[in-house]
């Protein structure tokens, strides 16, 4: 890799830039794609530079589909865990998630939950659901999961993550809570988009614990990222 | 608390290798198939005293691609390498998983 080319990647790595790097592996010639900008000498079709787009929003490295010995690898930012809620279930759920490699974030507006002794070093926001989900401005690398049991603050955080494009959506309780809360949902003007909510949340693995089921949770949220919503 | 991404893990040492003048190789797996360890985009980065950092596979391969690595620094050619079941004889390594993996070695120039 040409010095340049590396250090430009490197610092956009640093600087959470999305980046992809495609390489010939015949001779080792590269191109960078860093933002929106292209740089190296690799030449690529405009189709090429489309499927390279598509396959770094994915964080899809492999070899490049209909070319002849081209590899793109993606370099973006870890993908986000949003829980609301900083119960129990959230105290083994967020470092679980940290060491499966997301950045957790943890909502409560009741501070005694949603403490830095009970959190260490997790991202903490003791603003009300949707103020706090407004300002983590959800996308598509991102899943939210409410935990509070408490449709007060579970709502308004599912209704803020309905409206955003995450790509999992969890609401912990049971078959009968989520009947009523589709109801409560639908009372407030929501329609189809309510059958994104994974409900009851959670693979089911058969455990009742509260780190069983973060790791149900987990596991879950991991299928979807990589297998989307058909089982 | 985050857990590092691999380029996270990997560039800051590449970044203190090079800037103590040391010649430094990456290794990138860019082909999997089967039950391989490490999925394509995993990286090996190797400085020119053999030392490494981050991984393309479970172990099993690391010292074959560390010698290839250090011919690429030494020659400059990137190459592609295969390990797999079949190519055991060949590199007298191999995936005890049974899967096969190429793996794409570069000098950073």
């Amino acid at each position: 890799m040409k010095s340049a080319l590396y250090e430009r990647l490197a610092a956009a790595a640093e600087a959470g830039i999305p980046a992809a790097v495609v390489t010939r592996l015949g001779d080792g010639e590269q191109g960078l794609l860093a933002g929106d900008r292209w740089e190296g000498a690799l030449e690529l079709t405009e189709e090429q530079r489309a499927a390279v787009r598509r396959m770094r929003s994915a964080d899809r490295s492999g070899m490049l589909a209909g070319a002849e010995g081209l590899f793109v690898r993606c370099y973006v930012r870890a993908p986000r865990l949003v829980l609301v809620g900083a119960a129990h279930i959230s105290q083994f759920l967020a470092p679980m998630a940290t060491l499966a490699g997301f950045e957790v974030i943890v909502i409560d507006p009741r501070r005694a939950f949603a403490s830095a002794e009970r959190f260490p070093g997790v991202r903490l926001l003791d603003d009300w659901p949707d103020d706090a989900l407004a300002q983590v401005k959800l996308d598509a690398r991102s899943a939210v999961v409410t935990l509070t049991h408490d449709s007060k603050l579970d709502d308004p955080a599912l209704i803020a993550a309905l409206a955003s494009p995450a790509f999992y959506i969890g609401a912990l309780g049971s078959t009968r809570t989520h009947a009523k809360r589709v109801a409560r949902l639908t009372q407030a003007g929501l329609g189809a988009e309510i059958g994104r909510i994974h409900a009851p949340v959670g693979l089911d693995l058969g455990g009742r614990a509260p780190r069983e089921i973060a790791v149900s949770i987990l596991a879950e949220v991991i299928r979807v990222r990589y297998r989307g919503e058909s089982p | 608390m985050t857990v590092p991404t691999d380029a996270e893990e990997i560039f800051p040492r590449i970044g203190r290798w090079r800037a103590d003048g040391r010649g430094v190789a990456l290794a990138t797996v860019v082909q999997t198939w089967g039950s391989s360890p490490r999925p394509e985009g995993s990286h090996l980065a190797v400085n020119d005293r053999g030392e490494f950092v981050g991984s393309v596979s479970g172990g099993c391969i690391e010292g074959a691609v560390v010698t290839e690595a250090l011919a690429a620094l030494a020659d400059g050619k990137p190459r592609t390498l295969e390990f797999g079941v079949s190519d055991e004889q060949a590199w007298e390594v191999g995936l005890a998983c049974g899967g096969r993996v190429r793996v794409f070695v570069e000098r950073l120039e």
